[in-house]
C-alpha cells in the first residue's frame, strides 16, 4: 500500500526540469541572500545562547552606569559595549535578550498559526461545500478587524502578559494560512493521484494528510517566512504601546519604549533595540520573497500591502 | 456590478457586526466586568451595596444577548455610554478628537502617493540605475523599520540635535501657517513612510508587467517615444493595484494612527484610544474600536468600488 503510494506521488512533487539534487542545491545556494541568511541564523544563536553570550545580566541595575555611552565615547568603556539604559542596564545584554523573547514569541505564534490555519486550509478546501463557505467567510472578516485596538481591548480585561501576547500573535496569524492552503488544495484534489487515493479506499483523513499536506509544503514555508517579520513588527508595537510583553522582560519594543524619554541623553537605549527589530524584519522580509521567487511566483500579491 | 456591491456591502456590514461581537465577547469573558473595578489593590473600592446597585443601573443582571442587543442599539443611535472617570458623553469626546487624526491620515497618505508612485514609475521606467536602488532601498527601509522607531529617532535628530522641526504636538491655533506645516512634517513622513515602500513595490512590479506585455511592445515598435510609452501607454495600465491600495492604506492607518500619535504626543483618536487604556475606560475605548472598524469598512468598500471600476472584468463579471 505504501510502496503504491509513494509511486504515485513523486511524480507529482518532482519540478519539471529533472536535475539532481546536488545540482538544486548549489543553484538555490548561489543566489540565496547571504546576508539575510547570515543575520538569521545569528538570530538564533544568539537567542539560543543568549545567557552565556551577554556579558551582563539584562535585569540588573546599577545606578553608577545609569546612561553610559557606547563604547566609542570618550567616556564609554568596554564593560558596556553599547552603553547602559537610563537605570544602569546593559543595552547589548538586553538586546541579546531581546533576541531570545522574539524568538520564542514569533516562533510559538507563528506555530500555532501554521498547525491552525493549514488545518482549516485543508478543511474549507478539500470538503467544499458549507466548512468552506463557513471558514472562508470568518478569514474575510478576520481580515478586517482592527486588530492593534482588539489587542488594546484585550489587555485592559486580561492584564498585558507574556501568555497574552502569544494568544494574541497566534489570533493574527492563522487567516493568511487559511486562504493560501486552501488555494493549493482546491487545485490539487482533483489531480488524478488524490481520485486514485480514493478509490484504493483512503479515508477522508489519510488523502488529506498524506496526498495534499505534502503539496502544500512550499506555500506554506514561503506564507511563513514572509509572516515572521509581520510577527516581530507586531509583538514590538504591541510591546511599545504597552499591550504587550510586560517590564521588566527585555523585549526590543519595550525597551525603545522605555528609553524614549531618555532620548535626549541615551539615544542608544532606544537606538539599537530598534536596530535589531530592522535587521530581523528586513532579512526575512528578503528570505521570503526570495523563498516565494523560486517556488511559488504564484503568491506575488502576498507581500506587496499591509500585512 | 450592482450585485457585486451590494454583496460587499453585506459583507462590510456583517464585519462590523462581527467586530462588535468580538469586542463585546471579550469584555465578557472575565465574567462580571465590574470585577475590573473590584480588583485586589487598585481597583475603586466598592462595597457588596454599591456593586449591586451599579449592576442593575448598568443592566449587568439581565441575560448576554439582551444586553449586546441594548448596547448595539444604543450604539446606533450615538450613544456610546460615558466615561469613566468624568462620567462625559463618549460621542463628543470622540468627535473632537477626529479631526486631528483624519488630518494626519490624509497629509501621510499625500505623501505615501506623491512620492511612492513616481519613484515606482522611475524605478521600473530606468531598471538597474541609481534611481531604481534608492526607490528600492527606501522601500525596504519603509517596510522593515518599525515606525515608533522611525519617530523616536526623528525627533531626536531633527528637534533634539538639530533643532529644526518641533518634536510634538500639534502646535496651537493661533501659529502661523509655516508653523503649523513643520508639526506635519516629522509624524506625517514617520507615518506615510510605509505607504510610499508599499506604493513603490505595487506600482514598480505592475509598471515591469505592462512594459513586458504586447500593446507596448506594438508601440515601441510604431516608434513611440520613451516618455510617450511610460507615461501615457503603460503608466495608465499599472494604477490598478495602486489605486486599490489608496483606502487599504487609509484603513490600514489604524495601527499607524495609535503608535504614531503617541511619540508624537498628537491630539487624535488613537491617542485617545492609549489614554482609555491607561484608565481602564472601557465604554470610551469601545466607542474608538468601533469607530475605527467602521472606518476600515468603509475604506474596504470604496477600494471594492474602485477596483470595479478600473477593473471591467469585475464590473461585469
Amino acid at each position: 500500500m505504501t510502496a503504491t503510494n509513494e509511486a504515485i506521488v513523486t511524480p507529482v512533487l518532482q519540478h519539471d526540469t529533472p536535475r539532481s539534487i546536488a545540482d538544486r542545491m548549489w543553484h538555490a545556494f548561489r543566489t540565496l541572500p547571504l546576508i539575510p541568511a547570515i543575520i538569521l541564523i545569528l538570530l538564533v544563536v544568539v537567542g539560543i545562547f543568549a545567557p552565556w553570550i551577554a556579558p551582563h545580566d539584562p535585569l540588573a541595575q546599577d545606578l553608577s552606569k545609569r546612561s553610559a555611552p557606547p563604547v566609542w565615547y570618550p567616556q564609554g568603556s568596554a564593560d558596556h559595549l553599547l552603553g547602559a539604559d537610563h537605570v544602569g542596564r546593559d543595552v547589548l545584554s538586553r538586546v541579546i535578550h531581546g533576541a531570545r523573547v522574539s524568538l520564542v514569541v514569533a516562533g510559538i505564534s507563528l506555530a500555532t498559526g501554521i498547525v491552525v490555519g493549514t488545518s482549516l486550509g485543508l478543511i474549507a478546501g478539500y470538503f467544499g461545500g458549507l466548512p468552506d463557505e463557513v471558514i472562508t467567510r470568518v478569514v474575510d472578516v478576520w481580515f478586517a478587524l482592527p486588530f492593534i485596538l482588539i489587542a488594546l481591548v484585550a489587555a485592559i480585561i486580561f492584564g498585558a502578559s507574556f501568555g497574552l501576547v502569544l494568544t494574541l500573535l497566534a489570533l493574527l496569524t492563522w487567516a493568511p494560512f487559511v486562504r493560501f492552503i486552501r488555494g493549493d488544495v482546491l487545485s490539487l484534489k482533483e489531480r488524478d493521484y488524490v481520485a486514485l487515493a480514493r478509490v484504493a479506499g483512503a479515508s477522508h483523513w489519510r488523502i488529506m494528510v498524506r496526498h495534499l499536506l505534502p503539496g502544500t509544503l512550499n506555500t506554506m514555508i514561503v506564507v511563513a517566512t514572509l509572516r515572521v517579520g509581520q510577527l516581530i513588527l507586531t509583538e514590538a508595537t504591541l510591546s511599545f504601546i504597552g499591550a504587550g510583553i510586560p517590564a521588566p522582560r527585555p523585549a526590543w519594543g519595550l525597551m525603545v519604549a522605555e528609553a524614549r524619554d531618555y532620548v535626549a541623553t541615551a539615544w542608544w537605549g532606544a537606538a539599537f533595540p530598534g536596530l535589531a527589530i530592522f535587521l530581523i524584519v528586513m532579512s526575512m522580509n528578503f528570505l521570503g520573497d526570495w523563498l516565494r521567487d523560486r517556488f511559488d511566483p504564484r503568491l506575488r500579491q502576498l507581500h506587496q500591502g499591509h500585512s | 456590478m450592482g450585485r457585486y456591491l451590494v454583496r460587499r456591502a453585506l459583507f462590510g456590514i456583517f464585519s462590523l457586526f462581527a467586530a462588535t461581537i468580538l469586542v463585546f465577547g471579550i469584555s465578557r469573558l472575565t465574567g462580571d466586568p465590574l470585577n475590573l473595578y473590584v480588583q485586589e489593590g487598585g481597583g475603586y473600592g466598592l462595597t457588596p451595596e454599591q456593586r449591586k446597585n451599579i449592576t442593575e443601573y448598568l443592566g449587568l443582571d439581565k441575560p448576554l444577548l439582551v444586553q449586546y442587543f441594548l448596547w448595539i442599539g444604543k450604539a446606533v443611535r450615538g450613544d456610546l455610554g460615558e466615561t469613566l472617570l468624568d462620567r462625559e458623553d463618549v460621542l463628543p469626546i470622540m468627535t473632537q478628537k477626529m479631526g486631528a487624526t483624519a488630518q494626519l491620515a490624509l497629509a501621510a497618505w499625500l505623501f505615501a502617493i506623491l512620492t511612492g508612485v513616481p519613484l515606482g514609475i522611475l524605478s521600473a521606467a530606468r531598471r538597474g540605475s541609481l534611481i531604481d536602488y534608492v526607490a528600492r532601498g527606501t522601500a525596504l527601509l519603509g517596510q522593515a523599520l518599525p515606525q515608533f522607531w522611525i519617530g523616536i529617532m526623528a525627533v531626536y535628530l531633527f528637534a533634539v540635535k538639530l533643532g529644526w522641526l518641533p518634536a510634538t504636538g500639534r502646535g496651537f491655533s493661533d501659529q502661523s501657517f509655516w508653523e503649523e506645516v513643520k508639526h506635519f512634517i516629522l509624524p506625517t513622513v514617520t507615518l506615510g513612510w510605509l505607504g510610499s515602500a508599499t506604493y513603490v513595490r505595487l506600482t514598480r512590479s505592475a509598471m515591469l508587467e505592462v512594459m513586458d506585455s504586447e500593446f507596448i511592445k506594438l508601440a515601441r515598435a510604431k516608434g513611440v517615444s520613451q516618455f510617450a510609452v511610460i507615461w501615457k501607454h503603460a503608466f495608465r495600465n499599472s494604477l490598478i493595484a495602486p489605486i486599490t491600495y489608496s483606502s487599504l492604506f487609509l484603513a490600514g492607518f489604524i495601527t499607524g494612527a495609535t503608535v504614531i500619535e503617541l511619540v508624537f504626543a498628537w491630539p487624535g483618536l488613537g491617542r485617545l484610544a492609549l489614554t482609555a487604556t491607561v484608565n481602564n475606560d472601557f465604554a470610551l475605548l469601545t466607542g474608538i474600536v468601533l469607530f475605527f472598524a467602521a472606518a476600515y469598512v468603509v475604506f474596504n468598500f470604496i477600494a471594492d468600488i474602485l477596483y470595479a471600476l478600473v477593473d471591467p472584468r469585475i464590473r461585469y463579471g
